[in-house]
């Protein structure tokens, strides 16, 4: 049997992450957390989640950065905000969760299989390439990039009820201006 | 002419042509006929807050420019698209060196935004610029005895709350109430229905739906009515898939708030969308005794 230590030691935990995610989420509030649990109860995702809502503000505010940002919960956060509106503290804690995601894709730590990331990154790349999202595209995209094709068949059925009813394009959509999309995020790279 | 211009994003052109199907003859109807914005691009939904926040706002201010320079308002169907560029406008419109430095990128661009464009919902309009009497003026057919879910999801309500109560509105309660029908007390009206997850993790977006359905159907609830495609879409789409899974038979149609407004309206009801619902409409039609059709 393995033993292993449960608890991290200070000189373990990384001291600056609280800050880091306060200037990220914009959430300036984020010390004033009092683990009432308000965030874990309300949040309809918390049953599926490794941490719910509460204990990941509590690992930000104490440099639990690693088991913050590995976590399946910052992706199993559909955006539903009910936590925020909630917060007796008024922490902005979705867009704490849209920070630890971002700075998991920036540090490549977000779980690989998982097809949450994978879809966000896959929508994000169509945007930036043709300006707009195609439904078909994207989800293929998604079964190819998560490596899944049991996946895509098992969405067929559901496919082809789009289809008879006139709701699935095949057409790949894109805007005219293109040029003008990608000098805007040329110019935006550029200003760092 | 109107004040505002029409933002589609991609459901109302993809997996949701029922929406726009009924909103923008619904629209004509009140004398407010919606133009779509020329050249939209797509909002970037939560995606593209997930991965880039500048970039993300970045896009969206395209968009808010493009409105801007013909000086009208953005009214957004879908709720995903009415909060995304809703969260743009407000750090664009920031004074700070994130906002900065976005608004000097659009300026580059050839599409720079200065603030002056107000997101709407095409639901907040209704109920406060055109008013319920107004509306109840227009009413040519009472869904009289049609019972409602009125589901509001997430992203209408919350964090913005200018708009509603995030957790018991009642904005589109009162429309269905003004347009005959009788929407029953639905407790689960702003509980969320798990977004993308459906796509991405079945099992979530299942059980999320099914306690969705199952608490309209306690209710007495004749059918659903969302304000939001990916609402739509994930209440509709896997129903069958519910019944065996967990043994229950939760079958309901959800339909638009703009596709009855329509059939009030005295509209077609083949010129409203309801040839797209996957869900069998027969006791629907049934209970409404076949209103709106030619």
């Amino acid at each position: 049997m393995d033993i292993h230590r449960q608890v991290k030691y200070e000189e373990e935990l990384d001291q600056a992450f609280l800050e880091t995610i306060k200037a990220m989420s914009g959430a300036e509030d984020l010390d004033r957390c009092i683990q009432c649990g308000t965030c874990s109860s309300s949040c309809p995702m918390s049953v599926y989640m490794d941490y719910p809502p509460r204990k990941i503000i509590s690992m930000v505010k104490n440099g639990f950065k690693e088991e913050a940002l590995r976590s399946f919960t910052i992706w199993l956060c559909s955006s539903c905000y009910t936590c925020q509106v909630r917060c007796p503290a008024k922490i902005e804690i979705t867009e704490v969760m849209y920070a630890l995601k971002r700075l998991a894709i920036e540090e490549k730590v977000y779980p690989q299989k998982l097809a949450i990331p994978v879809l966000d990154k896959e929508m994000s790349q169509l945007i930036k390439t043709y300006g707009r999202n195609s439904e078909l595209w994207l989800i293929l995209r998604l079964y190819l990039k998560s490596r899944n094709p049991l996946g895509l068949l098992k969405m067929a059925p559901l496919g082809l009820k789009l289809m008879k009813t006139g709701r699935m394009s095949l057409k790949r959509e894109a805007i005219k201006n293109k040029k003008q999309l990608q000098t805007l995020l040329n110019s935006l790279k550029e200003a760092v | 002419m109107n004040n505002y211009v029409y933002y589609p994003g991609c459901s109302l052109k993809g997996n949701s042509k029922q929406y726009e199907e009924s909103i923008l003859p619904v629209f004509k109807e009140i004398g407010l006929p919606l133009e779509e914005l020329e050249d939209w691009n797509c909002c970037g939904a939560t995606a593209y807050f997930s991965v880039d926040e500048t970039m993300a706002a970045a896009i969206c201010g395209r968009n808010l420019s493009l409105a801007e320079k013909q000086g009208k308002d953005i009214i957004a169907p879908c709720a995903g698209c009415y909060l995304t560029l809703k969260k743009a406008n407000k750090v664009l419109q920031g004074d700070n060196p994130k906002a900065r430095k976005i608004n000097q990128a659009l300026e580059k661009a050839g599409c720079a935004y200065h603030g002056g464009v107000q997101v709407k919902h095409p639901l907040e309009v209704l109920v406060r610029d055109i008013g319920l009497d107004a509306i109840k003026e227009k009413v040519r057919f009472k869904l009289k005895g049609l019972k409602v879910a009125c589901y509001y999801g997430c992203q209408l309500v919350r964090p913005f709350t200018d708009f509603d109560d995030p957790d018991y509105p009642t904005t589109l309660d009162n429309l269905m109430a003004a347009i005959g029908a009788q929407p029953v007390p639905y407790s689960a009206k702003t509980r969320c229905c798990g977004g993308s997850l459906t796509g991405t993790i079945e099992e979530v977006g299942k059980r999320l739906n099914f306690i969705l359905l199952k608490e309209a159907k306690r209710k007495g609830a004749d059918a659903i009515v969302t304000i939001c495609p990916l609402c739509q879409f994930n209440l509709e789409i896997l129903q069958d898939k519910m019944a065996k899974a967990y043994g229950e038979d939760v079958t309901l149609p959800v339909l638009y708030f703009s596709q009855l407004m329509g059939l009030a309206f005295g509209l077609a009801k083949e010129d409203l969308g309801f040839n797209r619902s996957i869900i069998d409409l027969k006791p629907f039609w049934q209970k409404i005794g076949n209103g709106g059709s030619r």
